[in-house]
This record gives C-alpha cells, sequence and structure tokens, in this order.
C-alpha cells in the first residue's frame, strides 16, 4: 500500500533542511496526516524496536549499543541527532525510509527522554528497554523522581520481549516486580564500585548517617568488575574479560555494561532464526573499546596543541560524577551554567553539588545566563574564583588565552555546550552533530 | 542527631564494608584567625527525607555567614527516630517528596510539642515547601485525606493537580524583594494568626487566588521558594542569624560579609523568565 504522508512527510524535510530549519517539523507533519506511520514502519524490523531511556547517560549508551549491533552485522536505525522526542524518531525515520515507506534496517535502537518515552510505547511497543536510572533531573519539568519513576516503569510494561535494568539504583531494579511476561535482565557494579555511584537516596544522606541496607541483589547478565586508567573488566558468562576503553569518565564505563547487556540480548540471546549471527562476545568487547564518546559527554578537544574537555553537566549527581571523574589536579577549570527550558530553570541543583575538590585550584572562569548563581555557590564552598563573564563567547576566548599553556577543562549546562561548541568550531575541529 | 562530621574526619564505614560515602554534605574547613564571638547551634530538620530542591543551601549559607559574621556554627541534623537536640539556636527544613513526608510525617507529630514551644519562645525557624505545609494545621490531598500538621503556623493547605513551577519575585515588607523558585501542587492559604512572607510580583506563591507568598509567625520564616532561598536572599539570612544571636548573647555584632556575588546573582535572575 502506498501513503502519500512518507512522500508529502520527506518534501517537508528537505525544504525544512533547506531553510535551516528544525528538525522536529516534518515529523510533526507526519505525525499530524498520518499517525499509524511509525507503528507500521517500526514494526516491519525483524529484531523490533529497542528503547534506551532513563536520567543520565541515554546518549553515549544509544550510541553504544548502536555500535555493538553494527559489530554484529546487523542494520540499526537510530534517532542520531540527539532528538529524543517522539516527532524527532518520526522526522528520524522520514530521512531514512524510501518513498514507499520502507525502512531497511534490522532493529530501532532510540533514546528516548522519559516522558516521551511514555507516549512513544504507547504508539509502538518495543521489544527491549534499557532503563538506565532515576535522579534528580529537571523536576521542575517532571514533579517529582518518584514520578519518574512511574514513566520508567510505564516504558517497561508495554515491553515484550526483554526489559533491561540498573541493578545498582533500587528505584529502576524495583521495576522488575511489576514486569509479568517479558525477561528481565540486569547490569551491575562490582561491590568495591558501588560508592562511586550514589543512588539519589545516598546522594541525600549525609556522612556518618546510615546507609539503607542493601536488598539481596539479583545476578546480573553483565557486571562491571574493575575501571582502570584506559581500560575496565567486564564480567559476563562466568568470565571476567579486559578491554581497552576511548571513553573517558566511570558513569560511562558503567553504561558500558548496560549497553552490552542490551547488545548480547539483541544479538545473542535473540539470534533471528536461520542466520548466522552466534555470540561474538568478543568482537563486542573490540567494537566497544573503539566507541567514542558522544558530543559533550567528555568529549575531548585540542586547542594550542593541548587537551580541552567538554563535560555536560545537567543535574546534581551527574556534576558529582563528572568532578569525580575528572580531577582538577593540572588542568585549568571553566564552568557555564544556562537556565533555558533545556537546561531546567530551577537553579536549586547547583546546591546539591559539593565543589570542595576545585577549592585547591579554584575555577578560572565563569560563565553563562546563571553565572553569578554559579559564582556564589562556589563562594560559600569557599572555592576561589577568576573572572566571570554571562557571555559565553568572550568567556571562552579569555579562558582558553589566559590558560594557553594548561590543558583545559570545561562543565557546562547542555545549551551552554551547544555555545560553546559552536565557538571552537571556529578555532579547531568539533564533530558536527546535525 | 547526627553531628555534620568535621572536614577531614573520617566517616565510618557501613556494614557491608564498602568505603565511607563521600557524596554527603561539608562545611567548608574553618580557616578564621579571630577568636569566635560565640556559638550557633543550627538544626536541620529530617534532612534525609526533607531536602529534595538544594535544602542543604540555607543550612551551608546560614553556618558561612555565621563565620563570616565572627560566630561558631554547629550544624546539627535532626533525622525520624533521633533524640531531639537541646539548647537549639537556630532551625532550618526543606521540602521532600510525598514519600518523604510520609516517613517524617509521625516522626515530626511526635515532637509537636518541642517545636512549638521553640516557635512560641522565639527560636528561628527557616520552613520551606513541605516543612512550610507540615508546620500548618494540615494538608488535606486531592483525594480527600487530611495529613495533620503541627499547627504551629495558622496556615492550611490544599492538594490540587495544578503545579505551580517558576522563578518567582516577592515584594516583603521586611526583607525587600526575595528571590527563588517555586514548585509544589498544594496551595496554602493563610488565617489571622499569621502575616503573608510578601505579595507575588512575578510567579503565584501560596496559592494561585489571592498573591500572597509565604507565611511569618514570631521568628519564623515559611516559604515556598527553593533557589536555594537563603543565598540570594542574603538579608533574610542575616534576619535568622541576628535574631538568633541577640536571644543567646543580648546583642549581635556583624562582619562584613562580601555580597557582591549575591548582589550580582540576583540582578541576573531577576530578569530571567517565569
Amino acid at each position: 500500500m502506498f501513503y502519500f504522508s512518507v512522500p508529502l512527510g520527506k518534501l517537508v524535510r528537505r525544504v525544512s533542511r533547506l531553510r535551516g530549519g528544525g528538525s522536529a517539523l516534518p515529523g510533526l507533519v507526519v505525525e499530524k496526516i498520518d499517525p499509524g506511520f511509525m507503528r507500521r514502519t517500526l514494526s516491519t524490523l525483524p529484531h523490533g524496536v529497542a528503547v534506551v531511556s532513563g536520567t543520565n547517560g541515554k546518549t553515549t549508551t544509544t550510541k553504544m549499543v548502536v555500535e555493538l549491533l553494527e559489530s554484529q552485522g546487523l542494520k540499526v536505525f537510530t534517532n542520531r541527532t540527539g532528538s529524543n522526542f517522539t516527532r524527532g524518531v518520526a522526522a528520524a525515520l522520514l530521512g531514512e525510509v524510501d518513498w514507499r515507506g520502507r525502512l531497511t534496517a534490522d532493529v530501532a535502537v532510540l533514546e528516548l527522554d522519559e516522558a516521551h518515552a511514555v507516549h512513544f510505547v504507547n504508539q509502538v511497543p518495543p521489544r527491549y528497554c534499557l532503563l538506565l536510572n532515576v535522579l534528580r533531573d529537571q523536576l521542575d519539568r517532571f514533579g517529582e523522581i518518584d514520578k519518574t519513576a512511574q514513566l520508567l516503569q510505564h516504558i517497561a510494561s508495554k515491553t515484550t520481549g526483554t526489559v533491561v535494568l540498573n541493578r545498582e539504583d533500587p528505584r529502576v531494579a524495583r521495576i522488575a516486580e511489576t514486569v509479568h511476561g517479558p525477561d528481565v535482565l540486569y547490569f551491575g557494579l562490582d561491590d568495591s564500585l558501588l560508592s562511586t555511584f550514589p543512588n539519589d537516596d545516598e546522594l541525600r544522606a549525609a556522612p556518618g548517617s546510615p546507609v539503607p541496607p542493601a536488598p539481596a541483589r539479583p545476578h546480573a547478565d553483565v557486571v562491571l568488575r574493575r575501571v582502570g586508567a584506559a581500560d575496565a573488566d567486564f564480567e559476563y558468562d562466568g568470565v571476567t574479560a579486559t578491554t581497552a576503553m576511548k571513553l573517558r569518565g566511570v558513569y560511562n564505563i558503567f553504561n558500558a555494561a548496560a549497553a552490552l547487556t542490551l547488545a548480547r540480548a539483541i544479538a545473542v540471546r535473540d539470534s533471528v532464526p536461520g542466520e548466522s549471527a552466534v555470540a561474538d562476545n568478543e568482537g563486542l568487547l573490540k567494537a566497544l573499546s573503539q566507541v567514542a564518546p558522544a558530543f559533550g559527554r567528555g568529549e575531548s578537544l585540542v586547542v594550542d596543541g593541548l587537551p580541552l574537555d567538554l563535560v555536560l553537566v545537567k543535574n546534581p549527581s551527574g556534576f558529582r560524577l563528572g568532578l569525580k571523574s575528572f580531577p582538577a589536579a593540572g588542568y585549568a577549570t571553566m564552568i557555564a551554567i544556562n537556565d533555558n527550558y533545556a537546561d531546567g530553570r530551577d537553579m536549586s541543583w547547583l546546591w546539591d553539588v559539593e565543589f570542595d575538590t576545585l577549592r585547591e585550584g579554584g575555577v578560572d572562569q565563569l560563565s553563562g545566563s546563571r553565572a553569578y548563581d554559579m559564582a556564589l555557590r562556589l563562594q560559600y564552598d569557599d572555592v576561589p574564583i577568576g573572572a566571570v563573564n554571562t557571555e559565553i563567547a568572550p568567556a571562552l576566548a579569555a579562558f582558553i588565552s589566559a590558560a594557553k599553556d594548561k590543558p583545559k577543562r570545561v562543565f557546562c549546562t547542555y545549551t551552554a555546550m551547544l555555545a560553546i561548541r559552536r565557538e571552537l568550531s571556529k578555532i579547531t575541529t568539533v564533530e558536527v552533530v546535525s | 542527631m547526627t553531628p555534620q562530621s568535621p572536614a577531614g574526619a573520617s566517616v565510618p564505614s557501613n556494614d557491608a564494608g564498602h568505603p565511607p560515602l563521600s557524596f554527603g554534605h561539608e562545611l567548608p574547613p574553618e580557616d578564621s584567625p579571630a577568636p569566635s564571638k560565640g556559638t550557633i547551634r543550627v538544626v536541620q530538620l529530617y534532612p534525609r527525607d526533607m531536602n529534595i530542591y538544594g535544602d542543604w543551601g540555607n543550612a551551608l549559607v546560614l553556618a558561612q555567614r555565621l563565620r563570616w559574621h565572627g560566630y561558631t556554627p554547629e550544624l546539627l541534623e535532626y533525622n525520624v527516630g533521633d533524640e531531639f537536640p537541646a539548647k537549639v539556636d537556630l532551625i532550618v527544613g526543606g521540602g521532600g517528596q510525598d514519600s518523604g513526608q510520609l516517613v517524617i510525617q509521625d516522626d515530626l507529630l511526635s515532637r509537636e510539642s518541642v517545636l512549638k514551644e521553640l516557635a512560641e519562645n522565639g527560636t528561628p525557624m527557616l520552613v520551606i515547601c513541605g516543612l512550610y505545609q507540615l508546620f500548618g494545621k494540615f494538608f488535606k490531598t486531592r483525594t480527600g485525606s487530611v495529613i495533620p500538621g503541627i499547627g504551629i503556623l495558622d496556615v492550611e493547605t490544599h492538594g490540587t493537580d495544578q503545579r505551580l513551577i517558576g522563578n518567582v519575585s516577592v515584594s516583603s515588607p521586611e526583607f525587600g524583594t526575595v528571590l527563588g523558585y517555586e514548585n509544589h501542587s498544594g496551595q496554602t492559604t493563610l488565617g489571622p494568626g499569621v502575616s503573608a512572607l510578601g505579595t507575588a510580583a512575578k510567579g503565584t506563591g501560596n496559592n494561585s487566588n489571592d498573591g500572597q507568598e509565604g507565611a511569618r509567625y514570631r521568628n519564623i520564616v515559611a516559604s515556598y521558594l527553593h533557589g536555594s532561598l537563603l543565598p540570594k536572599n542574603p538579608a533574610l539570612a542575616d534576619f535568622l542569624i541576628r535574631t538568633a544571636v541577640e536571644r543567646k548573647y543580648g546583642s549581635f555584632s556583624p562582619g562584613a560579609p562580601d555580597d557582591s556575588y549575591a548582589i550580582l546573582a540576583r540582578e541576573h535572575a531577576a530578569r530571567r523568565p517565569r
């Protein structure tokens, strides 16, 4: 059957691209005139649809799952542009389907914002879902953390095949109790690494206050055993394998365990009968070692011959983990905090982060629309402050010229990162993100 | 009652043998060479269960500003089941999720008499959001069930399905312009026994009807504003500090905290959209 919605949507996509416009408009058009487009197109995929959701790490994890599956010879459709809303998925689909609306892919791996994932799974029940974590992020949008956990639970309830859960996040692990039918797989951490990943309750607990007793932890399909400077140990099928890692930051490496669990579920456990996909764990590990960080997630650029790391921070736990994963010693530091809608307007989260690790070296430059909120936060943690300029372009230029002979690190919120990348692309090579 | 661990002190590891969590909040180390003008005991109410939008910021600001004024803060926590500390000079409490409020509810009711006595005696207190509601007479949920409060404040709160979210600017007769961020679905109405903290010039405040924000009673300041509230409102922080010091030592000799970042943060915050 021929659907006019597809050529029309593709046309809108072309026109809006020519105009340099947003990526969601064509999705909106096709959604309006042909609400069944996404379900119909995605239901033809032999391995079905996998949804990746949670507060932190969706983009990097989705990128890893895609590259792991591609290493197994699968053709993967994904919403690469970071448009993690339903409309963004429809728009990305329009770019991939032919004029008859056919999608040539084996599996779709989609990163979805928690709230939008709920709308999406109501339209397209996924075969797999991977639920990463529930942390305080943009509570001004979702209200409360328990509400966010309910959104993830809804995604699990619509999943038909396998639900992959973070064993170490109690709000996520608890979702298993509500899953009836699909398989449940976990990814987990070695005991020695647990303290590196505080869950939201532990983040709020003060030093010395008792940690709630850990419930008996189920078997995890993949366990992250050790994180080294440039390698990591993963255990699965009873063996521990060491692999080099290009990714930096312990939380990225933990997400690698998540990606490995989902990729194994798709490519290894559920290989399509009659096809040759078999357990190629070695291939998966090799692919994992090659994964480069996603846009802004521990991305390292080169400026004046020295590294400049961009670290995206968008909630208290992410900021804490960022500070912990990227020690300040030897680096010049800049922090850029915006409060646009995509960043979250509420600045309270800055007060849930401790900045004592920056006390010794200080912070060289502050920027963003809420640069002075950040300055105030640092003042109360006795962290020395260099310059403050709410305008990002001059602040970045001043930071780079003042710290010419030092490696640099910039912690920034989402829209501040977009502005910083735009500026950096004028002086160094920055991967283009459409 | 758990004393805040001094900087550098080791925290006992938990039973599972994991290394101690290093993610809890700590005061920066004290480095003032000047002799202290006195010690003020600040108690955080339920920081474990009622600390969702940067409530630590309020406790940190009180402690650090006490130092900057030349006094020594003694920062204590009171959590569910703890022994209530004696000789309390200042109380600060925050907001929580519905689940956090359920956890503390019975314990708070069991502390009604001690908190009431402190309040009536003029102990300065700051209660934000969830504890503002529970310091009132009751919270009636959308489904009609009534959660009793401890009735220190003559206010009542009704749950709604409308969430009031965004930047707020309050015009207060005592403290000038108060800036913060609100995020609540309970709507609070003031009775004749309290006055409002101020009127909302931007944002909603207590409820979507009367334009009032927060409540004042004796030396209690109650408000829906996060942000955190005290960092960008040093006048409010210093009111609580001055009151605590005067009650304990008879007079307050202020220091000279550098509020230049606070002033600039206020200017920029005031220009941001709702």
